[in-house]
C-alpha cells in the first residue's frame, strides 16, 4: 500500500516537472501557432544558469531558481526579437527547420563552453532524503517540485483567466487582426508570452537537473516528452497540458514499477490511445486551425 | 582572372618546392603515423578527451621519436558513430597511409574498423571499447582497456564470499549492460548467490525513481548496478534520496559507474559503493601518483580509467616499435606486442599472447573521502585477470 502511494507521489512530481518544462511550448505552439522545437534549449539554458550560479558563484539554490527563470526569459526575448518574429508568418516546415537548427547550435555551444559531462546542482541539505509520512516515503526534493509547480499552475490559470493581460492574450490569439484593430499591441503581447514561456522552461530545466540529469543533449533528449505533453493535452488551454502531464507522469512511473519490462513503452501507448480517441488531444479544439 | 591564375601557380609552387628542396630521403619513411579515432564530440566525448589527453601527456614525457622514427598522431572525431569510424579508418589507411589505427570509444566503432585492419594488415589498438568479442574480429586487434567480463565476474565472486546473498540487479538495456549482467549472474549464482529482482532500464532513461522503488521493495542485501558513465551520478543521488543507503542496500558493480571523472560530482551519496575495476586514481603506487600529478597539472582534472587505457595504448605502440627496430610491418608489430608485460599506472599488466587482449589486476574498491575528495580506495586485489568472456570457449 505504502509503495503505491509513494509511486503515485513520484508520478505526480514527475508530471508536474514535465508540465513546467512543456507549458511554455503549449503557449507557443497552441496559442501562437508557432512550432518551436528549440523549447528544450531554453530549459537547458535555465539549468546551466542555475548550475553555474550555485556551483561556481556559491549562490543559494532558492535564489538561483528565479534567476534561471529570468535568464532564460531574457535569452528568449532576445531571440524572439531578432530571429523568431521573422518566422511567425512562415510555413510550419520553415519553423521546424529553423528551430531544430537552433537546437543543434545550442547543443554544440553548451558542449563547447561547459563540456559534455553531466552537471549537478549542489542542493541544500534540507532538500535531500525522504520524509516518512504515515509510512509513505516522500522525497523532499520531489515535494518541493510539487509545491512550486502547483503554485505556478494556479498563478498561470489566474493570469490567463482573470487579468487584463490574459484577456489581451486570448484576444490576440483568437483573432490577431481584430485584436490589433482594438488597439492591442499584438507583437508585444506575443513577445512577452514567448519570453514567459521560455522563463518557465528555464525554471523547469533548473528543477529537473536533479531528476532528469543536465547535459548538452538535454534539448534533444526531452523534445519528444514535451511534444507528447502538448499533443496529448491539446494546446488550447493550460488545463489540458497540465492534466496530460500528470497522466503521463503517473502512467510512466506506474508502468516502470509494475511492469518494468514494458515500462518504457507505457508513455507512448497512452499517447497513441488518447490520440486515437481524441485526435486533437484531451482538450483540443475540434476545428483545427 | 590573371591574378587568380597567378595565385594558383604560386600556391602550387610553394606547395611543391619545399618538398623538392628538402633533403632527399623522404620524410614519410622516417615517420610513423598513428590514426587516432575517438569520440571528441557527442555523449561519449569525455572518453575521447581523456584518451587524447593521456596520449599527449605520454608523448610530452617520452618524446615523439622512437627507434629513430618520428611519431605523428592524426586525430579524427567519429562521435562514436560506427559509420563515421569506418569511413575515417578507411581515409586514414588509404590517404594518410597510417601505420596504426587506435582509439575506439565504443564497441560498434571498434568492430566497424576491424575488417579494415585485417585487410590493410595494420595493428588496431583498442583503447576504450569493452565487449569481449572485439579482439576475435581481427588478428590485428590488440586491446589495452578492459573487458566488462573482467570486472563483472570479479565483483560476482567477491560478493558471494563477502556475505552478500540476495542481489537485485539494475542494468541499462544495451550491449555492455547486458554483458555485465550476464557475467555477474554466472559467477554470483554459481557461488550460491540469489538474484531476487532483475530490472533492465532503457538506455535513455530520464528518471530512476520507479525502478529504485522496486529495488527497495525487493529488500536485497545489495544491488548490482551498471549504467552508462554519465548516468551514474543521477543514479547515486536518487539512490540516496530514496533512502536506500539507510535501508542497508549496498551498491556493487563494475567500476565504470564510479568513474574517477565523475565521482566527485556525485556527492556523498556515492560513499560506500563497492565496485571492481582496473584502475583508480587512488591506486597507491608511486608511478600512479606521478601519473595523476602530471595529468592534473596538464589538464586540470583527474585521470580516469579511459585515460590510463590511452596511456598504456600509446606505450604499447612505442614498445612494439622499439622491439621491431622501427619496422612498421603489421605482422611483426603484432608479434612484438603479444606477451608484452609492463608496469602501468594501474598496476602490472600484459598482453595475452593468445587473445591479444589485456591481462590485468582487478581491484575491489570502496568509495571513500580522502582529503575532502571522493576516491575509489582499493582494498582487495584479484591478480592477472584474463577476459573470461573468451577463456570460457
Amino acid at each position: 500500500m505504502a509503495s503505491i502511494l509513494t509511486n503515485l507521489f513520484d508520478g505526480v512530481a514527475y508530471g508536474m516537472l514535465l508540465f513546467v518544462l512543456a507549458c511554455g511550448l503549449a503557449v507557443t505552439l497552441g496559442l501562437m501557432n508557432f512550432v518551436n522545437l528549440a523549447h528544450g534549449a531554453f530549459a537547458m539554458a535555465g539549468g546551466y544558469i542555475c548550475a553555474v550560479l550555485v556551483n561556481n558563484s556559491g549562490w543559494p539554490f532558492f535564489a538561483a531558481l528565479p534567476l534561471a527563470f529570468v535568464g532564460s526569459a531574457l535569452i528568449g526575448i532576445a531571440l524572439e526579437r531578432t530571429l523568431y518574429r521573422h518566422l511567425y508568418s512562415r510555413s510550419h516546415l520553415d519553423q521546424v527547420l529553423f528551430s531544430i537548427g537552433l537546437v543543434f547550435m545550442s547543443v554544440a555551444a553548451v558542449d563547447y563552453i561547459m563540456g559534455s559531462s553531466r552537471v549537478f546542482i549542489k542542493l541544500p541539505a534540507a532538500l535531500e532524503g525522504q520524509i516518512d509520512l504515515f509510512g509513505v516515503g516522500i522525497g523532499r526534493y520531489r515535494l518541493m517540485i510539487v509545491v512550486i509547480c502547483g503554485l505556478l499552475t494556479l498563478a498561470l490559470q489566474l493570469i490567463l483567466a482573470k487579468t487584463r493581460f490574459g484577456s489581451r492574450l486570448r484576444a490576440a490569439v483568437d483573432d490577431p487582426r481584430a485584436a490589433s484593430g482594438l488597439g492591442i499591441n499584438v507583437p508585444q503581447v506575443f513577445a512577452f508570452t514567448f519570453a514567459f514561456g521560455c522563463g518557465l522552461a528555464g525554471l523547469g530545466g533548473a528543477l529537473s537537473a536533479e531528476i532528469l540529469g543536465l547535459d548538452p543533449y538535454f534539448p534533444l533528449k526531452f523534445m519528444i516528452y514535451f511534444l507528447i505533453v502538448v499533443t496529448v493535452g491539446g494546446s488550447s488551454s493550460i488545463t489540458g497540458p497540465f492534466l496530460a502531464s500528470l497522466l503521463l507522469g503517473i502512467a510512466d512511473v506506474a508502468g516502470k514499477y509494475y511492469v518494468p519490462k514494458v515500462g518504457p513503452f507505457v508513455i507512448y501507448t497512452v499517447m497513441i490511445v488518447i490520440l486515437l480517441w481524441r485526435p486533437n488531444g484531451l482538450f483540443g479544439r475540434t476545428a483545427a486551425r | 582572372m590573371f591574378n587568380r591564375r597567378k595565385m594558383l601557380l604560386w600556391g602550387a609552387a610553394s606547395a611543391v618546392l619545399p618538398g623538392l628542396c628538402a633533403s632527399v630521403p623522404a620524410r614519410a619513411e622516417d615517420a610513423v603515423k598513428i590514426g587516432l579515432i575517438l569520440p571528441m564530440t557527442g555523449g561519449q566525448a569525455s572518453t575521447g578527451k581523456q584518451i587524447d589527453n593521456a596520449i599527449k601527456l605520454y608523448m610530452q614525457q617520452k618524446g615523439d621519436t622512437v627507434a629513430g622514427k618520428k611519431i605523428e598522431i592524426i586525430l579524427k572525431d567519429d562521435a562514436a558513430v560506427p559509420d563515421n569510424t569506418k569511413r575515417l579508418a578507411q581515409e586514414l589507411i588509404v590517404n594518410d597511409k597510417v601505420n596504426f589505427i587506435a582509439g575506439f570509444g565504443v564497441t560498434p566503432a571498434a568492430l566497424a574498423a576491424a575488417p579494415l585492419a585485417t585487410q590493410a594488415k595494420i595493428p588496431e589498438v583498442v583503447m576504450a571499447a569493452g565487449t569481449s568479442i572485439i579482439t576475435e574480429r581481427s588478428p590485428y586487434i590488440v586491446r589495452t582497456s578492459f573487458t566488462l567480463a573482467q570486472s563483472s565476474t570479479i565483483i560476482g565472486d567477491w560478493a558471494v564470499k563477502n556475505g552478500i546473498k540476495k542481489v537485485a540487479t539494475l542494468t541499462s538495456d544495451y550491449a555492455p549492460g547486458n554483458d555485465a549482467l550476464t557475467f555477474f549472474k554466472q559467477h554470483f549464482t554459481a557461488g550460491g548467490g540469489e538474484i531476487v529482482e532483475e530490472v533492465k532500464v532503457p538506455l535513455a532513461n530520464p528518471d530512476f525513481a520507479p525502478f529504485l522503488q522496486r529495488m527497495k521493495d525487493a529488500k536485497p542485501d545489495a544491488m548490482f548496478v551498471f549504467v552508462p558513465a554519465g548516468q551514474g551520478g543521477n543514479f547515486m543521488k536518487q539512490y540516496a534520496e530514496r533512502g536506500l543507503d539507510k535501508s542497508g542496500i549496498k551498491v556493487i558493480g563494475p567500476g565504470d559507474v564510479m568513474d574517477d571523472d565523475l565521482l566527485n560530482n556525485m556527492g556523498d551519496a556515492a560513499l560506500g559503493a563497492v565496485t571492481a575495476h582496473l584502475y583508480s586514481a587512488a591506486h597507491p603506487s608511486q608511478m600512479n601518483k606521478d601519473f595523476v600529478a602530471a595529468y592534473k597539472k596538464a589538464f586540470g582534472n583527474r585521470p580516469g580509467f579511459m585515460a590510463v587505457s590511452g596511456y598504456d595504448g600509446i606505450h604499447l605502440i612505442y614498445e612494439a616499435l622499439k622491439k621491431t627496430g622501427g619496422a612498421t610491418d603489421g605482422d611483426k608489430l603484432i608479434e612484438a606486442m603479444k606477451g608484452m608485460k609492463w608496469e602501468s599506472p594501474r598496476g602490472p599488466i600484459s598482453i595475452d599472447p593468445e587473445t591479444r587482449d589485456i591481462v590485468q589486476n582487478i581491484y575491489i574498491r570502496k568509495v571513500e573521502k580522502v582529503d575532502g575528495e571522493l576516491y575509489n580506495v582499493e582494498f582487495a586485489t584479484f591478480e592477472a585477470v584474463k577476459d573470461s568472456g573468451k577463456t570460457k570457449k
